[in-house]
C-alpha cells in the first residue's frame, strides 16, 4: 500500500483523558492513525487498551483531549451540534453487542428507518418502507422480519439489523467496533463476509476494532498495533502477520494456535504480567515493564512512530535509533 | 412470548397484559381497586352527605344487620355508608398524590440521571438530606406548618414521597441511558428529545408504573395515620384512618366499629401492592417462556 492513494480519516497525536479523580486515565494517548479511501484499518489490542474509545472518539462521540481528526482533510476534531449531525451522515458505527445495541422496543423496520428519518434523508413514509427493504435485502435479512421485534431474531440476524442502520445513511466511514466477538464462531464467518461484500459493492471505509487477531488478519488491508492507548505498530496486513517488529506483536502473532499437528514444536512467546495502569503512565514504551528485551533506553521518554519504509511503522528501540 | 395465531408476536404492553391476567394475585388486586374506585364514585353519586354526617342518637352502637349491613357507630351513623363514603379520601390520597410526586420524581431523577455531573450530584445531594428525615416526621411537620385541611395533607405527603421516587425513577433511567442503543441513537444523529422520548422514557416506563402502583399503598397507609393521629381529615368526616382513631374506646365492646374502616385500610393497599406485584412479575423479561 503506498501513500498515493487518497486518505479518507487522519488522526494527528489523537489524545483522548477522562479524569479519575485528581488524576488521569490515558485511554488514548497520541495516536496518528491514516486510512485510505476504500480500505480497512484492523486495530488490535488487548482489552483496555482504548480501542473502543479511539473508535468513539474519531467519530465525535467523545469529545477529544488533544490531537486533530480530519475527515477528508476537514478538521472534525471539535463539531458545533450542526457539524455533529451532518457527520453522522458521512460516519457511522455498528455495534459490538448485538443484542443491547438495538432498542427492544422497536421493530426491526422502525430500527433500519430512524436514521433515514432523523436525519431527514427520506420523508416520504412509503419511500422510506421501500429504502428499509432494499438496505434488509443488501445485509441478508428476509422481508417477512421487518415488523419482528429484536428478541425474536438471533445474534447474527440482530447484528445485520445494525449493519442495515449504520448503513441507512450511505455513510463512507463505519466504525466496527468488535461486531462478530459477540457472535457464535459459524455466524462470525457470514457477517465478516457481509461486511466485505458491501465493502467492495459500496466503497466503504472500515476502521475494525478487534482482539481477535484471526479475524483482522482476515478483513483487513492495514493494521494497527495498540498497547495503552498509543499505536505501537502499523503497517500492511499481510508484512504485519509475517515479520511483525515490535515485540509486543511478535509476541501477539505467535500466540495465534495453529491447527497443524507439526506446530506443537514451534515456541509461543508468552507476555508475562498484566497491562500497566492507564491511569498517568510514565514517559516511554508502555510495554517496558512486561517486555523481554526492555532496557534501560525503553524509559524516560515517549517512543515516536518511526517508519520503516513499505508504509511500516514501529515504536521501539530496537529499531534504527 | 404469546403468538397470536397469525404468529405475530404481541406488542409489549399487549404482552404485559396477557401474563398480568393470568397472575390471581394480580388480578384480584386489580379487581378490588376497581371495586373500590366504583363504590367511591357511586359514594358521590348516591350518597347525600346528611345519612353520613348527622348523629342518631336512637341508632347508637349497633350491630350489623339487614338494616345496617356494617351496623352503627357511637353517633348512630350507617356504617357502611361511611365507609363506602371514605373511599373517595384514601383513593384521592393514593391516586393523585402518586401522580404528583411521580411527576416532580421523574423531572428530578431523570434530569439528575441525564446530564450527570454536577446536576447529579446536586439533585442527588438534596434528596439524600431530604430522605434523611422519616416520611412521616416530614408530612407531620409539614402538616403543621401549612396547617389542617384536604389539600394541605395532599400537599405533605406527595412532598415527603418525592425523594425516593426522585432517586428511584433516576436509577432506572441511568440503567436505560446506559444501554448501548442509546449511544447508537447519538451515533446515527437522533435529537436528545427525540433520544429521551422515543428511546429512554418507553424503556423506563414499565418500571416506573410498577414503581408507582407499589407507592400508592404506602401513601394511602401514610394519609390513614396522620387521620388517625389527628393531623389529617378531622372528623365527623368518614376518613378511615380517624374512623378508626374516633372509635378505639369501643374496641373491645362493639368491635365492628374499628373491624370495617381498618378493613378498607387494608384491602384498598393490600390491593395495590399486588398490582404492584403482578406488574413488575409481568414486566420482567426473565418471567417470559
Amino acid at each position: 500500500m503506498s501513500n498515493s492513494g487518497t486518505v479518507l480519516v487522519e488522526t494527528i497525536g489523537l489524545k483522548k483523558h477522562f479524569p479519575a479523580g485528581k488524576r488521569k486515565l490515558h485511554a488514548v494517548d497520541g495516536v496518528d492513525l491514516r486510512i485510505e479511501r476504500g480500505s480497512t484499518l484492523g486495530v488490535v489490542g488487548e482489552s483496555g487498551c482504548g480501542k473502543t474509545t479511539l473508535g468513539r472518539t474519531i467519530l465525535g462521540l467523545l469529545p477529544a483531549t488533544d490531537g486533530k481528526i480530519l475527515f477528508e482533510g476537514r478538521d472534525v476534531t471539535h463539531c458545533d451540534k450542526k457539524q455533529f449531525k451532518a457527520m453522522r451522515r458521512e460516519m457511522q458505527i455498528i455495534f459490538q453487542d448485538p443484542y443491547s445495541s438495538i432498542n427492544p422496543r422497536h421493530s426491526i423496520k422502525k430500527t433500519i428507518a430512524e436514521p433515514l428519518l432523523v436525519n431527514g434523508i427520506i420523508r416520504d413514509r412509503h419511500q422510506r418502507e421501500e429504502r428499509v427493504r432494499e438496505l434488509m435485502e443488501t445485509v441478508g435479512l428476509a422481508r417477512r422480519l421487518e415488523n419482528s421485534y429484536p428478541h425474536e431474531l438471533d445474534g447474527g440476524r440482530r447484528q445485520r439489523v445494525g449493519i442495515a442502520r449504520a448503513l441507512a445513511v450511505n455513510p463512507k466511514f463505519i466504525v466496527c467496533d468488535e461486531p462478530v466477538s459477540a457472535l457464535d464462531v459459524s455466524v462470525q464467518a457470514q457477517v465478516l463476509n457481509l461486511l466485505m461484500d458491501l465493502q467492495q459493492q459500496l466503497g466503504l471505509t472500515y476502521l475494525f476494532i478487534t482482539h481477535d487477531l484471526s479475524v483482522v488478519r482476515h478483513i483487513s488491508t492495514e493494521i494497527a498495533v495498540m498497547y495503552l492507548g498509543q499505536c505501537i505498530e502499523r503497517g500492511p496486513a499481510k508484512e504485519l502477520f509475517r515479520s511483525p517488529l515490535h515485540p509486543y506483536t511478535r509476541a501477539l502473532i505467535s500466540a495465534i494456535p495453529i491447527p497443524s499437528a507439526k506446530a506443537r514444536e514451534t515456541k509461543t512467546e508468552v507476555i508475562h504480567g498484566e497491562l500497566t495502569s492507564p491511569i498517568d503512565p510514565q514517559p516511554g514504551c508502555r510495554f517496558a515493564a512486561r517486555c523481554p528485551q526492555a532496557g534501560p533506553r525503553c524509559t524516560g521518554r515517549d517512543l515516536p512512530l518511526r517508519d520503516m519504509g513499505g508504509g511500516r511503522h514501529v515504536a521501539c528501540v530496537l529499531y534504527g535509533e | 412470548m404469546k403468538q397470536t395465531p397469525a404468529g405475530k408476536p404481541l406488542p409489549p404492553m399487549a404482552d404485559m397484559w396477557y401474563r398480568l391476567r393470568r397472575n390471581r394475585a394480580a388480578m384480584f388486586g386489580l379487581g378490588m381497586i376497581v371495586i373500590f374506585i366504583l363504590a367511591a364514585l357511586a359514594g358521590i353519586v348516591f350518597i347525600d352527605d346528611a345519612a353520613v354526617f348527622e348523629t342518631n342518637p336512637d341508632a347508637r352502637l349497633q350491630s350489623p344487620s339487614s338494616e345496617h349491613i356494617f351496623g352503627t357507630d357511637d353517633m348512630g351513623r350507617d356504617l357502611f355508608l361511611r365507609v363506602i363514603y371514605g373511599a373517595r379520601y384514601s383513593l384521592t390520597f393514593g391516586i393523585v398524590c402518586t401522580l404528583f410526586s411521580l411527576i416532580f420524581g421523574a423531572v428530578l431523577g431523570a434530569s439528575a440521571a441525564f446530564f450527570g455531573g454536577r446536576v447529579d450530584s446536586a439533585i442527588t445531594f438534596v434528596l439524600d438530606a431530604v430522605i434523611c428525615i422519616p416520611n412521616t416526621l416530614l408530612s407531620l411537620s409539614l402538616v403543621a406548618v401549612l396547617g389542617l385541611g384536604f389539600c394541605n395533607l395532599m400537599i405533605a405527603i406527595t412532598v415527603s414521597s418525592i425523594p425516593s421516587f426522585a432517586r428511584i425513577i433516576r436509577s432506572i433511567v441511568l440503567s436505560v441511558v446506559g444501554q448501548e442503543y442509546i449511544e447508537a441513537a447519538r451515533a446515527i444523529g437522533v435529537s436528545s428529545a427525540r433520544t429521551i422520548f422515543v428511546h429512554v422514557l418507553p424503556n423506563a416506563i414499565g418500571l416506573i408504573i410498577v414503581n408507582a402502583a407499589m407507592n400508592v399503598s404506602g401513601l394511602i397507609m401514610s394519609a390513614a395515620g396522620l387521620s388517625f393521629i389527628g393531623m389529617g381529615i378531622q372528623p365527623p368526616a368518614p376518613e378511615w384512618g380517624a374512623m378508626l382513631s374516633d372509635s378505639l374506646k369501643y374496641m373491645r365492646t362493639y368491635p365492628h366499629i374499628v373491624i370495617f374502616p381498618g378493613l378498607a385500610i387494608v384491602l384498598t393497599a393490600l390491593s395495590f401492592n399486588l398490582l404492584g406485584d403482578g406488574l413488575s412479575e409481568a414486566l420482567d423479561p426473565r418471567m417470559k417462556e
